[in-house]
Protein backbone atom coordinates (compact mmCIF):
# COMPACT_ATOMS: atom_id res chain seq x y z
CA UNK A 1 0.00 0.00 0.00
CA UNK A 2 2.50 2.32 0.49
CA UNK A 3 5.42 3.15 -1.29
CA UNK A 4 9.08 2.39 -0.18
CA UNK A 5 10.16 5.53 1.18
CA UNK A 6 7.06 6.99 0.57
CA UNK A 7 7.83 8.08 -3.30
CA UNK A 8 4.87 9.60 -4.70
CA UNK A 9 5.59 8.66 -8.43
CA UNK A 10 3.01 11.07 -10.57
CA UNK A 11 3.65 14.63 -10.66
CA UNK A 12 1.01 16.91 -9.76
CA UNK A 13 -1.22 14.52 -9.02
CA UNK A 14 -3.25 16.38 -6.29
CA UNK A 15 -5.23 17.67 -9.53
CA UNK A 16 -7.43 14.43 -8.62
CA UNK A 17 -8.89 16.54 -5.62
CA UNK A 18 -11.62 19.04 -7.15
CA UNK A 19 -10.89 22.12 -4.62
CA UNK A 20 -14.07 23.70 -6.26
CA UNK A 21 -16.32 22.57 -3.72
CA UNK A 22 -15.14 24.53 -1.32
CA UNK A 23 -16.06 27.87 -2.92
CA UNK A 24 -19.05 30.57 -1.23
CA UNK A 25 -18.67 32.74 -3.85
CA UNK A 26 -17.67 32.51 -7.78
CA UNK A 27 -15.87 34.83 -9.55
CA UNK A 28 -17.25 35.67 -13.03
CA UNK A 29 -14.83 36.72 -15.76
CA UNK A 30 -16.02 39.10 -18.56
CA UNK A 31 -14.03 39.14 -21.41
CA UNK A 32 -15.17 41.90 -23.32
CA UNK A 33 -13.56 44.26 -20.22
CA UNK A 34 -10.49 42.45 -20.01
CA UNK A 35 -7.27 43.96 -20.91
CA UNK A 36 -5.38 41.24 -20.03
CA UNK A 37 -2.86 42.82 -17.35
CA UNK A 38 -2.60 38.66 -16.53
CA UNK A 39 -3.14 40.40 -12.80
CA UNK A 40 -5.61 37.46 -11.61
CA UNK A 41 -3.23 34.80 -13.73
CA UNK A 42 -0.26 35.38 -11.59
CA UNK A 43 -2.17 36.47 -8.75
CA UNK A 44 -4.13 33.12 -8.81
CA UNK A 45 -2.97 30.41 -5.60
CA UNK A 46 -4.31 27.49 -6.97
CA UNK A 47 -3.31 28.46 -11.18
CA UNK A 48 -6.98 28.03 -12.17
CA UNK A 49 -7.10 31.02 -14.74
CA UNK A 50 -5.54 30.01 -17.93
CA UNK A 51 -5.54 31.27 -21.02
CA UNK A 52 -7.84 29.52 -23.71
CA UNK A 53 -6.43 29.42 -27.48
CA UNK A 54 -8.22 32.46 -28.41
CA UNK A 55 -5.93 34.08 -26.13
CA UNK A 56 -8.94 34.71 -24.07
CA UNK A 57 -8.72 34.24 -20.01
CA UNK A 58 -10.71 31.94 -18.47
CA UNK A 59 -11.47 30.02 -15.13
CA UNK A 60 -11.24 26.48 -14.10
CA UNK A 61 -14.04 26.07 -11.74
CA UNK A 62 -13.13 22.84 -10.86
CA UNK A 63 -10.17 23.58 -8.99
CA UNK A 64 -11.30 27.73 -7.94
CA UNK A 65 -11.53 27.68 -4.39
CA UNK A 66 -12.99 31.28 -4.84
CA UNK A 67 -10.56 33.57 -2.73
CA UNK A 68 -11.76 36.19 -4.94
CA UNK A 69 -7.99 37.85 -5.16
CA UNK A 70 -8.58 38.28 -9.04
CA UNK A 71 -12.07 40.19 -8.30
CA UNK A 72 -10.09 42.66 -5.84
CA UNK A 73 -6.81 42.89 -8.05
CA UNK A 74 -7.98 43.21 -11.71
CA UNK A 75 -7.80 46.64 -12.75
CA UNK A 76 -11.03 47.82 -15.08
CA UNK A 77 -13.63 45.90 -12.73
CA UNK A 78 -13.74 42.75 -15.70
CA UNK A 79 -13.65 39.92 -13.04
CA UNK A 80 -17.18 39.87 -10.39
CA UNK A 81 -18.39 37.98 -7.68
CA UNK A 82 -21.72 35.77 -7.28
CA UNK A 83 -22.66 33.99 -4.40
CA UNK A 84 -22.46 29.96 -5.33
CA UNK A 85 -25.97 29.00 -5.57
CA UNK A 86 -27.22 25.18 -6.13
CA UNK B 1 -2.73 47.59 -22.51
CA UNK B 2 0.49 45.70 -21.17
CA UNK B 3 2.19 43.58 -23.61
CA UNK B 4 0.77 40.00 -24.28
CA UNK B 5 2.64 36.88 -22.40
CA UNK B 6 4.69 38.72 -19.80
CA UNK B 7 4.32 35.72 -17.39
CA UNK B 8 5.42 32.10 -18.78
CA UNK B 9 2.51 29.84 -19.24
CA UNK B 10 3.63 26.76 -18.14
CA UNK B 11 2.44 25.16 -14.59
CA UNK B 12 4.57 23.36 -12.44
CA UNK B 13 2.67 23.61 -9.48
CA UNK B 14 -0.57 21.30 -9.96
CA UNK B 15 -4.27 22.98 -8.14
CA UNK B 16 -5.95 21.01 -6.14
CA UNK B 17 -3.58 21.06 -3.31
CA UNK B 18 -4.97 21.69 0.40
CA UNK B 19 -3.79 25.23 0.92
CA UNK B 20 -6.57 27.78 2.36
CA UNK B 21 -8.54 30.09 -0.09
CA UNK B 22 -6.52 32.91 -0.69
CA UNK B 23 -2.79 31.26 0.74
CA UNK B 24 0.02 33.49 -0.04
CA UNK B 25 2.95 30.35 0.46
CA UNK B 26 0.82 28.44 -2.99
CA UNK B 27 1.73 31.76 -4.65
CA UNK B 28 5.51 31.94 -3.94
CA UNK B 29 5.59 28.57 -4.76
CA UNK B 30 4.04 28.85 -8.42
CA UNK B 31 5.68 32.44 -9.07
CA UNK B 32 9.33 31.03 -8.03
CA UNK B 33 8.76 27.75 -10.01
CA UNK B 34 8.03 29.90 -13.11
CA UNK B 35 10.65 31.90 -12.99
CA UNK B 36 13.45 29.36 -13.01
CA UNK B 37 11.64 26.36 -15.10
CA UNK B 38 11.50 22.84 -15.11
CA UNK B 39 14.89 21.72 -14.27
CA UNK B 40 14.52 22.56 -10.29
CA UNK B 41 15.37 20.40 -7.43
CA UNK B 42 12.69 21.98 -4.54
CA UNK B 43 14.28 20.95 -0.78
CA UNK B 44 10.73 21.14 1.11
CA UNK B 45 11.51 21.80 5.21
CA UNK B 46 8.15 21.28 7.45
CA UNK B 47 6.02 23.82 7.46
CA UNK B 48 2.28 24.67 5.50
CA UNK B 49 3.85 24.62 2.39
CA UNK B 50 5.00 20.70 3.00
CA UNK B 51 1.57 20.06 4.38
CA UNK B 52 -0.77 21.37 1.95
CA UNK B 53 0.86 20.25 -0.99
CA UNK B 54 1.73 16.95 -0.42
CA UNK B 55 -1.19 14.76 0.72
CA UNK B 56 0.23 11.25 0.58
CA UNK B 57 0.01 9.76 -2.13
CA UNK B 58 -0.63 12.90 -3.93
CA UNK B 59 1.76 15.63 -4.82
CA UNK B 60 1.19 19.31 -6.34
CA UNK B 61 4.30 19.43 -7.55
CA UNK B 62 5.20 18.90 -11.20
CA UNK B 63 9.38 18.80 -10.53
CA UNK B 64 11.62 16.72 -8.28
CA UNK B 65 10.62 17.17 -4.78
CA UNK B 66 12.02 16.31 -1.28
CA UNK B 67 10.90 16.75 1.96
CA UNK B 68 12.96 17.34 4.89
CA UNK B 69 13.11 17.61 8.71
CA UNK B 70 12.49 21.31 10.07
CA UNK B 71 16.18 21.49 10.86
CA UNK B 72 17.96 20.44 7.58
CA UNK B 73 17.00 22.17 4.30
CA UNK B 74 20.28 23.66 4.13
CA UNK B 75 22.30 20.76 4.79
CA UNK B 76 19.84 18.69 2.29
CA UNK B 77 19.88 21.30 -0.08
CA UNK B 78 23.83 21.59 0.17
CA UNK B 79 23.99 17.61 -0.08
CA UNK B 80 21.99 17.20 -3.17
CA UNK B 81 24.42 20.36 -5.14
CA UNK B 82 27.42 18.43 -4.48
CA UNK B 83 25.90 15.11 -5.45
CA UNK B 84 24.80 17.30 -8.90
CA UNK B 85 28.34 18.64 -8.94
CA UNK B 86 29.80 14.93 -8.44
CA UNK B 87 27.44 13.54 -11.42
CA UNK B 88 28.60 16.38 -13.70
CA UNK B 89 32.12 14.89 -13.42
CA UNK B 90 30.70 11.53 -14.51
CA UNK B 91 29.49 13.06 -17.56
CA UNK B 92 25.53 13.37 -16.27
CA UNK B 93 23.05 15.98 -17.00
CA UNK B 94 25.68 17.76 -19.95
CA UNK B 95 24.72 21.39 -20.56
CA UNK B 96 22.11 21.92 -18.34
CA UNK B 97 21.98 23.91 -15.40
CA UNK B 98 20.56 22.42 -12.27
CA UNK B 99 19.33 24.69 -10.02
CA UNK B 100 18.28 23.72 -6.28
CA UNK B 101 15.66 25.53 -4.46
CA UNK B 102 15.23 24.64 -1.04
CA UNK B 103 12.05 26.57 0.08
CA UNK B 104 10.80 26.94 3.86
CA UNK B 105 8.74 28.42 6.05
CA UNK B 106 10.36 31.64 8.71
CA UNK B 107 10.09 28.98 11.57
CA UNK B 108 12.12 26.70 9.01
CA UNK B 109 14.50 29.61 8.13
CA UNK B 110 14.94 31.80 11.51
CA UNK B 111 14.40 29.40 14.17
CA UNK B 112 14.85 25.71 13.61
CA UNK B 113 16.31 25.64 10.70
CA UNK B 114 18.63 28.11 11.13
CA UNK B 115 21.74 26.46 11.60
CA UNK B 116 21.91 24.29 8.64
CA UNK B 117 21.14 27.00 6.44
CA UNK B 118 24.07 29.39 8.42
CA UNK B 119 26.46 26.47 7.47
CA UNK B 120 24.95 26.00 3.93
CA UNK B 121 25.68 29.75 2.92
CA UNK B 122 29.24 29.31 4.72
CA UNK B 123 30.46 26.82 2.49
CA UNK B 124 29.01 28.14 -0.52
CA UNK B 125 26.60 25.45 -2.37
CA UNK B 126 25.10 26.94 -5.27
CA UNK B 127 21.11 27.34 -4.35
CA UNK B 128 18.15 29.63 -4.31
CA UNK B 129 16.98 29.32 -0.58
CA UNK B 130 13.86 30.77 -0.49
CA UNK B 131 12.38 31.86 2.73
CA UNK B 132 8.30 31.87 2.68
CA UNK B 133 7.67 34.49 5.50
CA UNK B 134 4.42 34.40 6.79
CA UNK B 135 5.68 35.64 10.46
CA UNK B 136 4.77 32.98 12.61
CA UNK B 137 4.17 28.87 12.56
CA UNK B 138 0.85 29.16 10.85
CA UNK B 139 1.42 25.18 10.15
CA UNK B 140 0.45 24.51 13.67
CA UNK B 141 -1.77 26.93 14.58
CA UNK B 142 -0.22 30.15 14.65
CA UNK B 143 2.53 29.99 17.32
CA UNK B 144 4.92 32.44 17.44
CA UNK B 145 8.55 32.15 15.93
CA UNK B 146 11.19 34.98 15.54
CA UNK B 147 9.81 36.66 12.41
CA UNK B 148 6.81 37.61 14.27
CA UNK B 149 6.36 41.53 14.13
CA UNK B 150 6.64 43.51 17.85
CA UNK B 151 2.93 44.12 18.66
CA UNK B 152 1.14 40.63 16.53
CA UNK B 153 -0.93 38.52 18.93
CA UNK B 154 -0.15 34.93 18.34
CA UNK B 155 -1.83 31.83 20.26
CA UNK B 156 1.92 31.70 22.13
CA UNK B 157 2.21 35.41 22.57
CA UNK B 158 -1.43 36.55 22.71
CA UNK B 159 -2.43 40.01 23.34
CA UNK B 160 -4.45 40.50 26.40
CA UNK B 161 -4.38 42.80 29.68
CA UNK B 162 -0.73 42.67 30.54
CA UNK B 163 0.49 41.59 26.72
CA UNK B 164 0.24 43.57 24.04
CA UNK B 165 1.22 40.22 21.57
CA UNK B 166 4.51 39.80 20.73
CA UNK B 167 7.39 41.47 22.90
CA UNK B 168 10.01 41.34 20.56
CA UNK B 169 10.71 43.05 16.89
CA UNK B 170 11.03 40.90 13.86
CA UNK B 171 14.12 39.00 13.24
CA UNK B 172 15.75 40.51 9.98
CA UNK B 173 16.35 37.24 8.35
CA UNK B 174 18.34 38.70 5.17
CA UNK B 175 20.67 40.59 6.98
CA UNK B 176 21.75 38.16 8.98
CA UNK B 177 22.22 36.38 5.68
CA UNK B 178 23.88 38.94 3.88
CA UNK B 179 25.99 38.59 6.86
CA UNK B 180 27.27 35.70 5.41
CA UNK B 181 29.26 37.78 2.55
CA UNK B 182 27.03 35.24 0.39
CA UNK B 183 26.71 36.49 -3.98
CA UNK B 184 23.11 37.66 -3.51
CA UNK B 185 20.74 38.69 -0.95
CA UNK B 186 16.80 39.64 -1.56
CA UNK B 187 13.74 40.33 0.00
CA UNK B 188 10.59 39.97 -1.86
CA UNK B 189 6.85 40.53 -1.92
CA UNK B 190 4.24 38.12 -3.54
CA UNK B 191 2.06 41.59 -4.55
CA UNK B 192 4.79 42.34 -6.80
CA UNK B 193 5.64 38.98 -9.12
CA UNK B 194 8.09 40.92 -11.63
CA UNK B 195 9.72 42.23 -8.99
CA UNK B 196 9.83 38.92 -7.26
CA UNK B 197 10.31 36.67 -10.09
CA UNK B 198 13.43 38.57 -11.55
CA UNK B 199 15.08 38.23 -8.40
CA UNK B 200 14.48 33.76 -8.48
CA UNK B 201 15.82 34.06 -11.88
CA UNK B 202 18.90 36.26 -10.81
CA UNK B 203 19.45 33.69 -8.27
CA UNK B 204 19.42 30.92 -10.05
CA UNK B 205 21.92 32.02 -12.77
CA UNK B 206 24.37 33.35 -10.02
CA UNK B 207 26.91 30.59 -9.03
CA UNK B 208 27.07 29.92 -5.38
CA UNK B 209 24.02 30.65 -2.14
CA UNK B 210 21.69 32.91 -2.82
CA UNK B 211 18.99 33.84 -0.13
CA UNK B 212 15.37 35.37 -1.00
CA UNK B 213 13.27 36.44 1.78
CA UNK B 214 9.31 36.44 0.23
CA UNK B 215 6.69 38.79 2.41
CA UNK B 216 3.90 36.42 2.44
CA UNK B 217 0.57 37.00 3.70
CA UNK B 218 -1.43 34.59 5.73
CA UNK B 219 -5.42 34.86 5.28
CA UNK B 220 -5.43 32.36 8.41
CA UNK B 221 -2.92 33.79 10.82
CA UNK B 222 -2.86 37.86 10.33
CA UNK B 223 -6.50 37.40 10.61
CA UNK B 224 -8.26 38.95 7.25
CA UNK B 225 -10.58 38.07 4.20
CA UNK B 226 -8.95 35.99 1.42
CA UNK B 227 -9.33 37.78 -1.06
CA UNK B 228 -6.99 40.51 0.35
CA UNK B 229 -3.89 39.03 0.11
CA UNK B 230 -1.74 40.70 -2.16
CA UNK B 231 -3.53 43.98 -1.25
CA UNK B 232 -1.88 43.56 2.27
CA UNK B 233 1.35 42.65 0.76
CA UNK B 234 1.39 45.61 -1.03
CA UNK B 235 0.14 47.63 1.71
CA UNK B 236 3.43 46.22 3.52
CA UNK B 237 5.57 47.46 1.15
CA UNK B 238 4.54 50.98 0.24
CA UNK B 239 4.01 51.66 4.40
CA UNK B 240 8.24 50.57 4.33
CA UNK B 241 7.47 48.03 6.60
CA UNK B 242 8.93 45.55 4.36
CA UNK B 243 11.45 47.25 1.95
CA UNK B 244 12.33 45.60 -1.17
CA UNK B 245 15.82 45.31 -1.90
CA UNK B 246 18.46 43.11 -3.59
CA UNK B 247 22.61 42.95 -2.63
CA UNK B 248 24.16 41.26 -4.88
CA UNK B 249 27.98 41.06 -4.46
CA UNK B 250 27.98 43.77 -0.83
CA UNK B 251 26.40 46.23 -3.23
CA UNK B 252 23.21 47.51 -1.67
CA UNK B 253 20.01 48.42 -3.94
CA UNK B 254 16.38 49.15 -3.06
CA UNK B 255 14.85 47.71 -5.98
CA UNK B 256 11.28 49.14 -5.15
CA UNK B 257 10.78 53.09 -3.53
CA UNK B 258 7.20 53.98 -3.06
CA UNK B 259 6.52 57.17 -4.20
CA UNK B 260 5.00 58.50 -0.98
CA UNK B 261 5.00 56.29 1.96
CA UNK B 262 1.55 55.40 3.02
CA UNK B 263 0.73 55.99 7.27
CA UNK B 264 1.51 52.22 8.58
CA UNK B 265 -2.51 52.45 10.28
CA UNK B 266 -3.92 51.28 6.77
CA UNK B 267 -1.64 48.26 7.37
CA UNK B 268 -2.47 47.36 10.52
CA UNK B 269 -5.79 48.29 10.51
CA UNK B 270 -7.07 45.18 8.24
CA UNK B 271 -5.69 42.76 10.50
CA UNK B 272 -7.04 40.74 13.13
CA UNK B 273 -3.39 40.09 14.94
CA UNK B 274 -3.28 43.80 15.51
CA UNK B 275 -6.71 44.68 16.78
CA UNK B 276 -6.01 45.41 20.15
CA UNK B 277 -3.43 48.36 19.29
CA UNK B 278 -4.00 51.68 20.44
CA UNK B 279 -3.46 55.15 18.49
CA UNK B 280 -0.10 55.35 20.66
CA UNK B 281 1.03 51.47 20.11
CA UNK B 282 0.60 52.66 16.33
CA UNK B 283 3.08 56.00 16.60
CA UNK B 284 5.46 53.14 18.21
CA UNK B 285 5.33 51.07 15.49
CA UNK B 286 5.54 53.79 12.95
CA UNK B 287 8.64 55.22 14.58
CA UNK B 288 10.87 52.16 14.12
CA UNK B 289 9.66 52.14 10.85
CA UNK B 290 10.85 55.69 9.98
CA UNK B 291 13.96 54.57 11.49
CA UNK B 292 14.47 51.58 9.84
CA UNK B 293 13.55 53.62 6.37
CA UNK B 294 16.06 56.04 6.71
CA UNK B 295 18.75 53.66 7.75
CA UNK B 296 17.99 51.89 4.43
CA UNK B 297 17.54 55.16 2.31
CA UNK B 298 13.78 55.16 1.54
CA UNK B 299 13.40 59.23 1.88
Amino acid sequence: MVTIAAIIYEPGSTTKNKTGSWRTFRPIMDNKKCIKCENCYIFCPEGTIYEDENGDFKINYDYCKGCLICVNECPVNALTSIREEK
Amino acid sequence: MMNKKQFPREEYFAPGHRGCAGCGASIVARMALKAIGRDTIVVNSTGCLEVFTTPYPETAWKVPWIHTAFECAGAVAGGIERAIKALKKRGKYKGRKLVVMPISGDGGTADIGFQSLSGALERGHDMVYIMYDNEAYMNTGVQRSSSTPLFASATTAPAGKISKGENNPKKDMAMIAAAHGIPYVATACISYPEDFMRKVKKASDIEGPAFIQVLQPCTVGWGYSTENTIKIGRLAVETGLFPLYEIENGDFKITYKPAKRKPLKEYIKMQKRYRHLTDEDIEILQKNIDEKCKLLGLE
